[in-house]
């Protein structure tokens, strides 16, 4: 590092680059996996191999120059103004399948129902798989062939929402922990915090495997199929970053990283964490429960 | 530590190296233009086989196939590849400069956004290599077309996942850079008005990217994994991509043209030897405008069958945006009236934004009334339009950006002879070829078909010629370019008699580090 001020200015480093081509074969591997090329799936695996491995080095060496006390106040305030509009931006990404989701059940259904030149005789009613799809089973109904049943908010859901609403309060009680410098009452409910969101994966796993053998709910169940493992599915692929950060924190606690007073990193993963709790909200409201 | 410092000022890794590994806001602006003058020769390139192919009705130089796939092509690389990147370029170099800061907020991320691209952009164009060759969907890639497209459809769709990446990491980039990096007492009302706009198109891009994103994952998981989000059968609906594409793209045009609002607003202050007129409304019509372009997007989609009362919110809210624009445009003729003038290259090509980016503006608000729009949709008219706000706009803000700021970047003047020569050549040249397309969609022409009725022919040869000298012209830019590189009449750190600013107190070429400390500005 040179003197630039106090600001802090990396020297030049190989991990942007390594990790972009790790992205490529990554996204090279995908394109032809999904269009069944032999070399599609090695591809992947090279990619997202090198991606953790450059993740491991880079945060490492973030994490590294934080503690040597590298960062003065002001790069604290760039990863403060990054991070928050970095979560603005994966709200607009969710934006984008609720809008989604919204014009569906508003617009889209009901106009092909009100239309009798396509499908003559469709209902247009929410839960719906199309037309041509399988029909949406009311409750306590048989299930047969040529349905599917729509997922119940009163089950798993619920729960899974008391699961992250209690693991947003448990995550403020390790923060305060570590403003008061009690390393055991932060190590604690950062723990219990881990606890509740793989918990809540774990529901969610067992709910999606419910909805596949029992319910005939999958992702070609229609645009009600569509929309509710999208939204579910990426809000759950959220769930297992924000997971893992939570760990990484966890390890960095351990090892007594982070003052009362510095302790970014803790507090980025806390914004992430109750972004993702936000979300889980709204999609108990609208995608679970009001059908 | 600062011992060890001047041991290691300037010091880079040499070679390949230094550009792969770089951490510089300089070097990194080099990169993202250098990528985007690669990419406008691509995009030209593709823009040639669509002019030959048009010259002469029927069926002579391509198959339509293969023209669709240019015409797709031709739009992705230009808007992502082009006009994004340079501009990113721009705002790379300059923001530092122009607010006293050492260097962007996070140097690491900005290497990162800057290697994206690259890769990004062999995915796009790798596909025309795919069995079943690249996109030909059009750019907005609308289902269900594009839901039965081969496999370079795949390739756009995660290409367009990788630039969206590298547009979201540059966006947070430049506006930790601003909002943090300002020298004291640089006020957000005291910066200069290519950093306002930079600042409220990279809030675009964070708000808009991931809708993009979104919407494309959508299109894929139809393609391959059996949604039904644009499939009627299955409850959904075609309309509903365009619907949240158009979200992305309206702010995604106001992507491409604000920050050439703040290059002209540097450029013409400077050679009118004038502060800039009505400063204050030049920033809030730039805001207003950025609000704007999220409630406009289905003036895209007027033709498809939208509710009238639809029709009518989105054709008022479109014409609404003709007041801060029109606030703008005033405020560029106040700022060179009655001042001392002159008209060196940076300065003709802002005069030539003023004037040909104003009749783009125009023909956007005949586009903008809906029953006009049933006329005009799809049609030749909509190709001029927005190819008079894109490149006579966008792509002529970054020509003369480049001409105003290559002499601090290299230290060397470019030849103003041969910099007149390439203005006053595309300008003409711009015209012969986009005109006539006005008439040629007023008379009915449709876009995007490679082969067109006699009665076209006249125009269509008109608008071939003048593209093809259009395209020849870009090479006499980069020789121009290359040649001020290398060397030429050495610039002044004030390099113009009238600029004002903080990167003109800078020797001309800069070092490689500026504001270590902090510049005072009161």
């Amino acid at each position: 590092m040179s003197s630039h001020g106090s600001y802090y200015l990396p020297d030049p480093s190989p991990y942007p680059v390594i990790t972009s081509a790790g992205l490529f074969s990554l996204a090279l591997g995908f394109v032809l996996w999904i269009n069944e090329v032999a070399l599609g799936s090695w591809l992947m695996l090279l990619g997202a191999a090198i991606i953790i491995v450059m993740m491991f080095r880079w945060f490492g060496t973030v994490v590294s120059e934080s503690e040597a006390g590298t960062y003065d106040k002001q790069v604290d305030f760039s990863f403060r103004w990054s991070m928050a509009w970095f979560i603005f931006s994966e709200i607009m990404f969710f934006g984008a399948f609720f809008g989604a989701l919204f014009y569906i059940r508003m617009f889209a259904v009901p106009w092909l129902g009100d239309t009798e030149l396509l499908w003559p005789g469709f209902e247009a009613d929410w839960p719906t798989a199309g037309p041509e799809g399988p029909i949406a089973l009311q409750p306590h109904e048989v299930p047969g062939p040529g349905q599917f049943t729509p997922m119940a908010a009163w089950g798993i859901p619920a729960l899974n929402t008391l699961i992250l609403l209690s693991s947003g309060v448990t995550i403020t009680f390790a923060h305060w922990g570590l403003l008061k410098d009690n390393r055991g009452q932060l190590i604690t409910f950062q723990f219990l915090t881990i606890v509740l969101g793989i918990l809540f994966l774990v529901l969610q796993v067992e709910e999606y495997v419910h909805a596949y053998t029992e319910l005939d709910l999958t992702l070609k169940a229609g645009v009600y199929g569509a929309t509710f493992f999208m939204l579910t599915g990426f809000h759950g692929l959220h769930v297992t970053m924000g997971t893992i950060m939570l760990i990484v924190i966890l390890v960095r606690c351990m090892k007594g990283h982070f003052t009362p007073q510095r302790h970014f990193g803790f507090e980025a993963v806390a914004w992430y964490w109750h972004f993702v709790d936000v979300v889980w909200l709204l999609l108990f409201v609208f995608v679970y429960w009001f059908l | 530590m600062a011992t060890a410092a001047t041991a290691h000022h300037d010091e880079h890794p040499y070679g390949i190296m230094r550009w792969l590994c770089t951490t510089n806001h300089k070097d990194i602006g080099t990169l993202y233009l250098w990528f985007a003058f690669i990419m406008f020769f691509v995009g030209g390139a593709m823009a040639m086989v669509i002019r030959a192919e048009l010259f002469q009705p029927g069926l002579q130089v391509v198959d339509p196939h293969f023209f669709n796939q240019m015409t797709t092509l031709h739009a992705l690389v230009m808007i992502f590849g082009a006009v994004m990147p340079a501009f990113v370029g721009l705002a790379n170099w300059q923001i530092p400069m122009m607010i006293g800061a050492p260097d962007m907020a996070l140097p690491r991320l900005n290497n990162w956004s800057f290697w994206l691209l690259p890769f990004a952009a062999t995915l796009l164009l790798g596909g025309l290599f795919a069995p079943g060759g690249g996109p030909a969907a059009g750019w907005t890639i609308y289902p269900p077309l594009s839901v039965q497209g081969g496999m370079g459809t795949d390739f756009t769709i995660l290409a367009i996942h990788t630039l969206g990446i590298s547009s979201v990491l540059g966006a947070l980039n430049i506006i930790a850079t601003i909002l943090n990096m300002r020298a004291p007492g640089l006020t957000l009302m005291k910066m200069p008005l290519f950093v306002w706009t930079w600042l409220i198109t990279a809030y675009l891009l964070l708000a808009v990217m991931p809708v993009l994103a979104g919407v494309v994952t959508m299109l894929l998981t139809d393609r391959h994994f059996g949604t039904h989000f644009f499939d009627p059968a299955g409850g959904g609906d075609p309309v509903l991509f365009q619907h949240v594409f158009w979200f992305f793209g309206h702010p995604e045009v106001y992507i491409l043209i604000l920050p050439a609002f703040g290059v002209i607003s540097q450029i013409l202050p400077t050679f009118s030897r004038k502060p800039l007129f009505g400063y204050d409304s030049m920033v809030y019509a730039t805001g207003s405008i950025a609000f704007l372009s999220f409630v406009v997007w289905a003036h895209h989609m007027f033709t498809v069958g939208l509710p009238t009362a639809g029709e009518l919110f989105f054709m008022y809210m479109t014409m609404l945006i003709a007041v801060p624009t029109g606030v703008k445009v005033f405020n560029w003729v106040s700022t060179m009236w009655r001042g001392s003038m002159t008209f060196e290259t940076p300065m003709l090509f802002a005069i030539g934004f003023v004037f040909l980016f104003t009749i783009g503006g125009l023909s956007g608000l005949m586009l903008a009334i809906v029953p006009a729009d049933f006329q005009y949709h799809d049609t030749y008219f909509v190709v001029a339009h927005f190819h008079y706000v894109l490149f006579s706009g966008s792509i002529m803000a970054i020509m003369g950006a480049v001409y105003y700021w290559l002499p601090k970047w290299t230290g060397n003047m470019y030849n103003e002879a041969q910099g007149k020569w390439h203005f006053w050549l595309t300008a003409i040249f711009f015209n012969i070829t986009f005109f006539p397309q006005h008439f040629l969609g007023l008379a009915g022409m449709p876009r995007r078909i490679p082969d067109y009725a006699l009665q076209f022919t006249e125009f269509n040869v008109w608008s071939s010629i003048g593209a093809f000298g259009l395209g020849l012209t870009q090479l006499l830019f980069l020789y121009i370019v290359v040649r001020t590189i290398r060397g030429g009449k050495k610039a002044t750190d004030r390099v113009w008699e009238g600029a004002h600013g903080l990167e003109w107190t800078l020797p001309s070429p800069p070092p490689y580090h500026t504001f270590a400390t902090p510049p005072k500005v009161d």
